[in-house]
């Protein structure tokens, strides 16, 4: 087993979900070579802290670091989480994620990102397959975030950004049993992204399945967002042309399970100034 | 409609999908609108196939969304795709379905699982308009479409409707993909929707 790990986070002064979520990923996998659990350094800022204790992330951390209590919980008031941070291992947990977003979400959504009352339910449908994707592929527990951002400076929009990462056996993990074959030696994290996210592959021999990431980026397309799946040592996407991030990544830090991000913009430009949570 | 054996029967989706989840989420009775996950549309399937066995040898469901508030994509796969795909035969289905209460938010998820099989349904859009979700011909859509009009054709008036034997051949395809009933005696063909009127 290996040394005790330090999160040193007291410098922290600004994170979104994936960084809250890849946090608990990395804390996860961490302390899987440890006899104790990494120790994780909150940040000396007051905002930030409370901003962490808002999406839950220190109930969501409990098990995976050991922390000190913060000693302020920052901010009340308004606030545009969409949704908190909320640990998923079973079906029972995509039902709840899905009743919890809904009245939030029709309420963000239309508010500060223009989008029509029946996007709502878009949105919890896409949530509920981003979910459902961490149990049936993953094969290990996950977490999902949403929020709603201000991106004046980045894009002079609203955006909310939603982050799914999971501690399992990553895309091409998923895919080999069903699919390496015909792929020879080109087989590898890239080919395996490009197999789910192209081709809508899957390790299931039902017609039916493999639909779900496919139409998650129809609906991204249509709201002209951008979605991003992380796995292994590649990155594939659906980008915008407003997003720069290149299409497909190889060669990147190995990662564990997988990563999905999705950033959605409003339609029209919102009346704040100033990138910031909300 | 007096050639089923029985008459049509109405089954809420949103009570079975309460029965399906309350032994786990009894407390909060607004979760049971949400069907989402595909263990839970298999559940709920397999619910709805169990009031079938009672139903008769050939049966006619409502199967009634109304009170359904969201669905995604891997339940509309189970519910409605593998429901309307294991009825399906060489020969005339044994049983028919009507999806009622399919409005615009669950629309996308049921047309796009119905496509994605080749499979088709017929649906009410909005209160008492139907439709037919799914892949389908012009001429199954046009054919319907008189048939819905319609309600009913005979066959002794089959040639005078659909003079064109690619629109009667049509009619048949309706009829082996579960979108219009035959009776076995008469060989009248009937709109569905008709067949559930007294259900609506």
């Amino acid at each position: 087993m290996g040394q005790r790990s330090l999160f040193d986070a007291r410098h922290l002064r600004w994170v979104d979900p994936d960084g809250m979520v890849g946090l608990l990923v990395a804390g996860t996998i961490a302390g899987r070579e440890q006899t104790h659990l990494p120790r994780l350094g909150l940040p000396e800022s007051h905002d930030v802290t409370g901003y962490l204790a808002r999406m839950g992330f220190f109930e969501a951390a409990h098990g995976i670091f050991e922390f000190d209590p913060p000693t302020r919980r920052g901010h009340g008031g308004r606030s545009d989480v969409l949704l908190e941070i909320t640990s998923v291992a079973s079906n029972a947990d995509v039902h709840s994620v899905v009743d919890r977003v809904q009245g939030q979400a029709g309420m963000i959504l239309s508010s500060k990102l223009g989008y029509p009352a029946s996007a709502a339910v878009q949105f919890s449908v896409m949530l509920s397959e981003l979910c459902q994707n961490i149990i049936e592929h993953a094969g290990a527990p996950g977490w999902v975030a949403a929020q709603a951002y201000n991106w004046a400076r980045r894009l002079g929009r609203y955006v909310v950004v939603i982050s799914v990462m999971d501690v399992g056996r990553g895309f091409r993990g998923s895919l080999a049993g069903e699919h390496s074959a015909r792929y020879g030696d080109r087989w590898g994290d890239t080919t395996a992204l490009e197999a789910a996210f192209l081709h809508g592959l899957t390790r299931f021999p039902d017609s039916g399945r493999g639909q779900g990431i496919q139409q998650i980026r129809r609906q991204v397309r249509r709201w002209d967002g951008a979605i991003t799946i992380r796995s292994g040592t590649a990155r594939i996407g659906q980008v915008p042309e407003w997003d720069d991030t290149p299409p497909l990544v190889d060669g990147l830090a190995p990662l564990p399970g997988a990563q999905i991000s999705i950033v959605l913009p409003a339609k029209a430009q919102g009346p704040e100034t100033g990138d910031g949570h909300g | 409609m007096r050639e089923l054996p029985h008459g049509p029967i109405s089954i809420d989706v949103s009570e079975v999908l309460g029965e399906v989840l309350g032994d786990v989420r009894k407390s909060v009775t607004s979760l049971y609108s949400s069907l989402v996950t595909r263990p839970t549309g298999r559940a709920v399937r397999a619910a709805i196939e169990m009031q079938l066995i009672g139903a008769g040898s050939v049966s006619l469901s409502l199967i009634d969304f109304s009170e359904v508030a969201i669905i995604d994509f891997s339940c509309a796969d189970e519910v409605v795709a593998k429901l309307v795909q294991q009825y399906l035969d060489e020969e005339e289905p044994d049983a028919f379905f009507v999806f009622r209460g399919v409005h615009e938010p669950h629309r996308d998820q049921i047309e796009t699982v119905l496509r994605r099989q080749g499979l088709a349904a017929v649906v009410e859009s909005h209160p008492g308009i139907f439709a037919v979700a799914g892949e389908h011909s012009d001429a199954e859509a046009r054919v319907w479409t008189v048939l819905e009009e319609r309600g009913t054709i005979g066959e002794e008036e089959m040639e005078r409707i659909l003079p064109d034997p690619a629109d009667r051949e049509a009619l048949a395809n309706l009829v082996l993909r579960g979108l219009a009933f035959r009776g076995p005696r008469s060989g009248r063909v009937t709109a569905l929707s008709r067949l559930v009127h007294n259900l609506l």
